[in-house]
């Protein structure tokens, strides 16, 4: 699976139109992760996990502010988000298979908050860009 | 079995009654189609699918949309009985159409999308929990009798 040129310039332009709010859908999309598909909440058994949570909001920042980075570095991912890469192989070791839930309630946040830009390629461009910082998130697992 | 507490009955039926089935079965399925595109093998003989505006201004994509989404109403009128409700179409997904049972999932999961961009603020963590129950026991309904 690869960005085209055309994925990219979906992800720049809608990711830009978030108005600063990015760190607040992060958490949001956390939120909405724990609530649908609790077995995520395996991951954080020393958060406090309650709706309004500091300690999700900040997390989910945090996942924003790399998906930020992501976006900016979209010609060499595995390079940009190689630390996390790591992170993610040898400390973090969230089964692959949570990538796609919070990819999907990522999908679902921005939906809610920017249906007009949320345009049926749009929503492609955004799922592929996920995945594919998914697959590298996981590519140093095995 | 799966199980819908009376909140979760609640936030699917609430919502549900607000839901232009028409028009939002046209877009479930046409976001479909064009965000997993190899979702196209089963619809070889409905024309052009060659852009995302030609699969969303398809009349057949649009009319089997709405086919589609009317039967899912039917699952809200049985929301405790899910495989009884779909056992015949679970039938027909495998014998006659040969549909893997992971497009029911993919499919569950862009109708979740719309609702959100339809519903924006109203469409609460809570209230997209008691979707993604809905959805999940319908594609595990309609999986049920494959063989």
């Amino acid at each position: 699976m690869v960005l085209s040129p055309a994925d990219k310039t979906n992800i720049k332009t809608t990711w830009d139109k978030l108005g600063g709010h990015a760190g607040e859908y992060g958490g949001e999309a956390l939120e909405r992760t724990f609530t649908s598909f609790p077995t995520t909440k395996t991951y954080f058994p020393h958060f406090d996990l309650s709706p309004g949570s500091a300690q999700v909001k900040a997390h989910g920042k945090k996942v924003a502010d790399a998906l930020t980075t992501a976006v900016a570095h979209m010609d060499d991912l595995p390079k940009a988000l190689s630390a996390l890469s790591d992170l993610h192989a040898y400390k973090l070791r969230v089964d692959p298979v949570n990538f796609k839930l919070l990819s999907h309630c990522l999908l679902v946040t921005l939906a809610c908050h920017h249906p007009a830009e949320f345009t049926p390629a749009v929503h492609a461009s955004l799922d592929k860009f996920f995945s594919t910082v998914s697959t590298v998130l996981t590519s140093k697992y095995r | 079995m799966v199980h819908f507490s009376a909140e979760e009955k609640t936030a699917v039926t609430s919502l549900w009654g607000k839901v232009n089935v028409e028009e939002a079965g046209g877009e479930a399925l046409g976001r479909l189609l064009v965000v997993y595109p190899w979702t196209q093998r089963f619809f070889d003989n409905f024309g052009n699918l060659s852009s995302a505006s030609a699969i969303m201004g398809n009349p057949k994509v649009k009319a089997h949309g709405k086919k589609v989404l009317t039967s899912f109403g039917d699952a809200i009128k049985n929301m405790d009985n899910l495989k009884g409700a779909f056992a015949k179409l679970s039938e027909l997904h495998c014998d006659k159409l040969h549909v893997d049972p992971e497009n029911f999932r993919l499919l569950g999961n862009v109708l979740v999308i719309i609702l959100a961009s339809h519903f924006g603020k109203e469409f609460t963590p809570s209230v997209q929990a008691a979707w993604q129950k809905l959805v999940a026991g319908v594609a595990t309904a309609l999986a049920h009798k494959y063989h």
